[in-house]
């Protein structure tokens, strides 16, 4: 019995509230830092950081961005790449024009810029719901993308519209490797990743629950609705705003506008579809899905089928294989992967006796 | 274990995938090119044509003479469908070589990910090429020791467009009062010259419209409407793949002349004119290289490329078209930055900081270039530490409805004027990234 309850007593309040309550998911929290902090920065190459952890745990942080919204607090968006283009171009303007700003200050000003402007975007939200307030933060979508595209202010003039990354510097340490760049990106998707943790098993989250399940019987029992809503959105934003501003800092080091286009917030959603909404977790385990599962089909083929088929084919196989096994996938656990990972731990309880 | 059991394939295949890296055998004497290629997608005619070229002259190469000095040719292919974060995950996946054969240059074709590889490319000390596009200040060596936009940089590309309007018009001095409209692709690239044109525009005193075509370019109604208010003497069509077909049929709808629409670099190939049908008839474009077959150096490929049955290409008709033959002057360009870095280095497989110094060295003349068979197909170029374009000159094609014509002779870029403009954007670029320039007077000195 791997995952053994007996004899962890909980006798205070304090410790019903710790993120994990047993001791094995203690351990294992603690190793998994352990081999991302220490292990992969001493074994893994160049590859492994810049093309598959960096976008793996920026795209985490951004479905995390988009749960507390969708997940937790109930409000549907489409605009989530729009939040994260404001994150990035916020932070490059911060850094940019405010002479010895320190890199973390800009990332948490770009931050709270696309928080203001998420804040904004969700105001339609208090009179409008579900597939009606798709359409109103389809048109952040596109405002957003239309401002960064017109107003070469915001690129710095650069006459392509492309801003391209600052040095990425933190108390004086050079974090430009691609091992600093994943350090960087890993301990800010940590600290937030926490950070959500506490928000959605306290006060505020179970306000957005009850907003999310049925806003007449919250604002009944004194929640005030408009309030619960703006700071999801606010927040979420955040949360955006920061991945994407890692996105463009610490994985492409450049990034135009419309790298933030319709179909990246069609994939962060895609995101907490397939990983589970309503689950921090979730959000990780679907950015591994989609981020990961491409790169893993197209490394396989590659390798297997290398000039067998021709390439541009090889590429649609993958693409048809992939949206099988999304269909599949969905049919099986509507819930998704985060569902999986529980029904998973409660076999492990009572392993190795059947149910 | 149940779950485990039920998954028995996908451990199946992760084995299979495993041994498959590891089985691979250590392959000398060879010279790999990475390849970020695209053959799907809205781009695909641009991708599959360039790299379809680009493969039939390193096969040609290995086929004819052995490679060069008895190193051939390796290549591996990796999609991006022209997008960003594929491509960057392509460059990370194959900069490393295949089987040992170390990467000459990478060459992507696509602005956003050269944007993106830039600096990958320059800590990694790997040269990339960014034939006929890229950014332009990158045509200052000594800021960007890795970046090639090889033949004609954008900022060339409309100044030289801009003196042939003048030609046409009887001399730059009447381009005075003229209308211009620029219809551009929403990207990077499309917006690359917009700053050249409207220094061109104070200059000589012509009105210029910018207009903006959001990617991938299906919908253009509403600028062709502005374009039929403004009456424009020009029309300056910077597209890129399905862009270009349905921007000649909108102007053919609101009654635009296409001989008065001149497509830039990227909007010049059969795949561009050919799907609008009558629409693209008269419509002019400039382009680097004439497309055809009878160059000595494509008889070559198809003698022992094609006609051996292992052509690139899925569709034989495409064989010598404006893309095609890119790809062609892109390996030719290549192949001739390792032959140079042999030279100096030895007859083995460079590192791709060797080959960069062969880039540096091309010295491509009107002799050199008919003992390559290429003569009218390639401009004369000379690059240098300081000049990573080396050619800046365009010729003008038209349409006449089933394939293009030459209509004039290399047209020389102002590169005079373009130059001081390329060396502040690069020397900002240095200071905000904290570059310290080369000093290419001494370069040179040591290269004789």
């Amino acid at each position: 019995m791997l995952y053994q309850e007996t004899g962890q007593f909980i006798t205070d309040y304090r410790l019903d509230k710790r993120f994990f309550r047993l001791k094995q998911e203690r351990w294992a929290f603690a190793a998994l830092l352990a081999c991302a902090f220490l292990l992969v920065p001493a074994i893994g190459n160049d590859y492994w950081f810049s093309a598959i952890l960096i976008p793996f745990l920026v795209l985490s942080l951004a479905g995390l961005g988009l749960n507390l919204l969708t997940g937790y607090a109930g409000q549907l968006s489409l605009g989530s790449a729009a939040f994260m283009a404001v994150g990035a171009f916020a932070t490059y303007n911060f850094h940019l024009r405010v002479e010895g700003l320190p890199l973390l200050a800009s990332l948490i000003l770009g931050g709270l810029t696309a928080g203001g402007v998420g804040l904004l975007f969700g105001l339609p939200s208090l009179r409008i719901k579900g597939f009606y307030l798709i359409v109103s933060t389809l048109a952040a979508q596109f405002f957003v993308l239309w401002v960064f595209t017109n107003f070469s202010w915001f690129s710095n003039h650069s006459s392509s519209g492309v801003i391209t990354a600052p040095r990425l510097q933190l108390l004086g340490i050079d974090l430009n490797s691609p091992v600093g760049r994943y350090l960087l990106t890993l301990t800010v998707v940590l600290a937030l990743g926490l950070l959500a943790k506490t928000i959605v098993s306290g006060e505020l989250g179970r306000k957005w629950m009850a907003v999310r399940d049925m806003d007449t019987a919250a604002a009944v029992i004194g929640i005030s609705v408009p309030k619960t809503k703006l700071l999801a959105f606010a927040i979420s934003s955040f949360y955006l705003g920061i991945a994407g501003a890692l996105w463009a800092f610490t994985y492409l080091g450049t990034v135009e506008p419309h790298g933030f286009d319709l179909s990246r917030s069609f994939q962060i959603l895609f995101i907490i579809i397939i990983g589970g909404m309503g689950s921090i977790l979730g959000s990780f385990l679907g950015a591994a899905f989609i981020v990961l599962f491409p790169i893993l089909l197209s490394n396989v083929s590659s390798g297997l089928l290398a000039g067998a088929i021709d390439p541009g084919q090889l590429e649609n196989f993958q693409k048809m294989m992939f949206g099988a096994l999304i269909i599949f996938f969905l049919i099986k656990e509507p819930n998704g992967l985060a569902q999986v990972w529980l029904t998973l731990k409660q076999r492990l309880r009572v392993w190795p006796l059947r149910f | 274990m149940k779950f485990l059991g039920k998954h028995r394939w996908l451990w199946l295949a992760l084995g299979l995938a495993v041994t498959s890296v590891s089985t691979q055998v250590q392959a000398a004497n060879e010279q790999y090119f990475p390849l970020q290629s695209y053959r799907i997608g809205p781009y695909a005619a641009g991708g599959s044509g360039f790299f379809g070229g680009f493969i039939d002259y390193l096969q040609y190469v290995n086929a004819k003479e052995g490679g060069v000095n008895g190193v051939k040719f390796t290549w591996s292919e990796c999609e991006t469908e022209y997008v960003v974060e594929k491509g960057v995950e392509c460059y990370e996946r194959l900069k490393k070589g295949l089987n040992g054969a170390p990467a000459a240059a990478t060459n992507p074709l696509s602005v956003g990910i050269a944007y993106a590889t830039l600096e990958r490319s320059t800590a990694d000390k790997l040269p990339l090429i960014t034939i006929n596009h890229g950014r332009t200040d990158s045509t200052d060596g000594s800021v960007f020791p890795y970046a090639f936009p090889l033949q004609l940089n954008p900022y060339s590309e409309v100044s030289a467009i801009v003196n042939y309007i003048g030609q046409q018009s009887g001399g730059l001095d009447k381009l005075k009062g003229k209308k211009i409209v620029t219809l551009y692709h929403g990207s990077p690239y499309g917006k690359e010259t917009s700053p050249i044109l409207e220094l061109l525009a104070k200059k000589y005193g012509f009105e210029l419209t910018l207009l903006e075509v959001p990617h991938p370019g299906n919908e253009q109604q509403s600028q062709w409407l502005s374009i039929r208010r403004i009456k424009p003497d020009w029309v300056i069509l910077r597209g890129w793949g399905v862009m270009n077909p349905v921007a000649l049929k909108t102007a053919q709808k609101t009654g635009f002349p296409a001989d008065h629409i001149i497509g830039n670099i990227w909007s010049n190939s059969e795949d561009d004119a050919a799907p609008a049908g009558n629409a693209a008839k008269g419509f002019i474009s400039i382009t680097t290289h004439p497309s055809g077959t009878s160059f000595p150096v494509l008889q070559g490929i198809n003698q022992y490329v094609v006609k051996a049955g292992k052509g690139n290409l899925q569709d034989p008709k495409r064989f010598g078209n404006v893309y095609y033959n890119l790809g062609v002057v892109n390996g030719i360009l290549n192949v001739e930055a390792v032959r140079v870095a042999q030279v100096k280095f030895g007859k083995r497989p460079l590192t791709g900081e060797e080959v960069r110094w062969g880039f540096e060295n091309i010295k491509l003349d009107d002799a050199r270039l008919k003992e390559l068979g290429a003569l009218g197909l390639v401009q004369p170029l000379k690059l240098s530490c300081a000049d990573h374009e080396g050619g800046g000159a365009v010729r003008f094609q038209q349409w006449d409805g089933s394939k293009w014509k030459v209509i004039s002779e290399w047209v020389q870029a102002d590169r005079q004027l373009l130059r001081p403009i390329i060396e502040k954007s690069s020397h900002e670029y240095a200071k905000e990234k904290g570059i310290t320039p080369r000093d290419c007077s001494k370069e040179e000195v040591a290269a004789k």
